[in-house]
């Protein structure tokens, strides 16, 4: 086999430089996020220390720091369940009825997803601006204001910030429900149709169960990436202010790095991974269903 | 249900509702876009009064200022080089990989084929303060060794970083087109007495160019849009910077300086390469996605 010695010598040469570069730039890090947890490490002192558990215990009697996972929480289940669902029924209503101008509202309503997180946390905060914002003076119209709304200020920015996302995320999983409903035959409907089922009956039992394999994969994936959203909205729309009102776990970790505690910062980071794993994994377990097929 | 005169009148309305409904959608995502891009000719005076008022002229200064004294040009040149030099990188090294891990069986192929998988998963927020760490660590060691640093605040660098984090999933994506090929291809292409190289380049990689085309969309789009890792690697105050960072501190500079045309001029700036991409190639956008699926 003279043949067997080119083939290993191409293969290495085609799996090499990516193998390098993500062992370098995510499993290192990756392993790194766990070492540095259990050490003392700042910007100032050259010398890292080994504290064994002595960050976490601090970490889990740290205020600040339990805020921002309940932001965090309150964020992933709010705007998983509000996108989810506008996602669903538009995507529903776009694929199902006879509607004029059905690639018009898709081709829009993908827009959000295109733009930059700064872009958006730049146009809403021209829509949450208290003097002449937009909500502001449409709410002015209807109703005399003597004090203007603080949209982020501590009451409200916690649902500025879920608006703000819902509005990004919405089209992306429209888009992507609208592919699979189209797939499922039509002979069902009509069928459902004709032993009665009006619009609400066919979209519980028909559409929905036939979907649920996609449904499945995107919630899992849609909870992991609210984290990261979460995190890029609130470092540009608020930096996690008023007064860490708006903080979310990723952001806090992100300001003790800027703070120089690095090992402090790393422990949050360790919290983090394991809660998305065992968030994910909880997720799969609660909507493993039966499969359907068509 | 057809002939019921009721029947009907209640379709009506349930379609006026679905209009209603998908246009009330429509219009809280255009006119906020539209708005900025108004408010980017307007003149600075014409912020105090009624928001929804349409400019009195077209301002062009807000561009210039926002171009010349904002640095956003040279911020857009730095986005350029960045995202170009990512994209280029990143195919350079996934499409070999994708290939050869989809359709050759060698020893530690299922072991990397699993990594691969499992990088999916590693965000690449939760690992930018590691990778910060390790690459000031680098520049400390450097400068003790060769007497210059250059991990930090260089644009290449950066470059490296996005495509070593976009190769989890683009590698999923490549290899899940190129596991569909039958292998007659390549056999046939050996029985002419093409080696493995000329293969992959001649016969693979043109078969595989609409998911490259995928590939190209959304990673520049990412690419384009990313702001944490740039603000991390790239925090020295006089460095280069990408456009969604200096976007950012001149969002925060104007907070005191109200110079509110300069930064929506900015935005627009930011936000019109990816619209005019979008407009040119939305079909195979939205196309793409169902055949990747999930982004990461």
């Amino acid at each position: 086999m003279k043949n067997s010695k080119r083939r290993t010598g191409f293969l290495f040469a085609c799996v090499a430089p990516a193998v390098v570069l993500f062992f370098i730039f995510m499993i290192l890090p990756t392993l790194n996020v766990f070492r540095i947890s259990l050490f003392e490490k700042g910007a100032y002192s050259p010398e890292e220390r080994f504290v064994g558990m002595q960050n976490f215990k601090v970490l889990f009697s740290d205020a600040n720091f339990i805020r921002s996972m309940q932001n965090m929480i309150l964020l992933i289940i709010v705007v998983t369940i509000i996108t989810f669902a506008f996602a669903l029924i538009f995507a529903a209503i776009l694929t199902r009825e006879n509607i004029k101008g059905q690639n018009f509202f898709r081709v829009i309503f993908y827009i959000p997803n295109i733009l930059s997180v700064v872009v958006i946390s730049g146009i809403f905060s021209a829509i949450y601006k208290p003097e002449n914002g937009m909500l502001n003076s449409i709410i002015e119209m209807f109703h005399k204001m003597t004090d203007p709304v603080l949209w982020k200020g501590e009451k409200l920015v916690m649902i500025s910030i879920i608006i703000a996302m819902v509005w990004q995320a919405i089209g992306y999983y429209m888009v992507m429900y609208m592919a699979s409903m189209s797939s499922v035959p039509e002979s069902m409907y009509e069928s459902s149709a004709l032993d009665g089922a009006g619009r609400l009956q066919q979209f519980f039992q028909i559409t929905i169960p036939l979907i649920w394999t996609n449904i499945r994969t995107t919630l899992t994936f849609f909870i992991i990436s609210t984290i990261n959203m979460a995190f890029l909205f609130v470092k540009a729309m608020t930096s996690g202010g008023p007064n860490g009102a708006s903080e979310v776990a990723l952001s806090y970790m992100y300001s003790q790095k800027d703070a120089g505690l690095y090992g402090y910062s790393m422990a949050i980071g360790v919290v983090i991974f394991l809660f998305s794993f065992l968030l994910s994994a909880l997720v799969n377990r609660v909507t493993d269903r039966e499969t359907l097929t068509y | 249900m057809k002939n019921d005169k009721k029947g009907i009148d209640t379709e009506r309305l349930y379609h006026v509702f679905i209009y209603v409904v998908l246009i009330a959608l429509a219009v809280t995502i255009i006119v906020p876009v539209a708005w900025v891009f108004m408010a980017s000719i307007k003149e600075n005076s014409e912020f105090y009064g009624n928001p929804w008022a349409l400019p009195k002229g077209v301002y062009w200064q807000n561009f210039v200022d926002a171009w010349n004294s904002a640095k956003m040009g040279e911020y857009m040149l730095n986005s350029v080089i960045v995202t170009a030099v990512a994209l280029a990188l990143l195919l350079l090294i996934a499409l070999p990989a994708a290939y050869a891990l989809s359709r050759f069986k060698f020893r530690g192929s299922k072991f990397l084929n699993l990594a691969f998988m499992a990088g999916l998963f590693i965000n690449v927020n939760y690992i930018v303060v590691p990778i910060f760490l390790m690459l000031r660590d680098g520049d400390t060691w450097l400068k003790n060794m060769v007497g210059r640093s250059f991990l930090l605040n260089n644009l290449f660098v950066l470059a490296v970083v996005y495509a070593a984090t976009a190769l989890p999933f683009t590698i999923y994506l490549l290899a899940g087109y190129f596991s569909t090929l039958p292998h007659d291809y390549e056999e046939a292409s050996y029985i002419d007495g093409a080696g493995y190289q000329l293969t992959m380049w001649k016969i693979i990689f043109p078969m595989a160019k609409p998911s490259i085309i995928t590939i190209i969309l959304f990673n520049f789009l990412s690419f384009w849009n990313e702001y944490i890792i740039s603000m991390t690697l790239m925090s020295s105050a006089k460095g280069a910077k990408t456009l969604p960072v200096g976007l950012l501190n001149l969002m925060q500079a104007q907070q005191s300086a109200a110079q509110y045309g300069i930064m929506y001029a900015g935005l627009v700036l930011v936000m019109l390469p990816t619209l005019i991409l979008y407009i040119c190639v939305q079909s195979k956008l939205t196309q793409g996605m169902t055949m990747g699926g999930l982004k990461g």
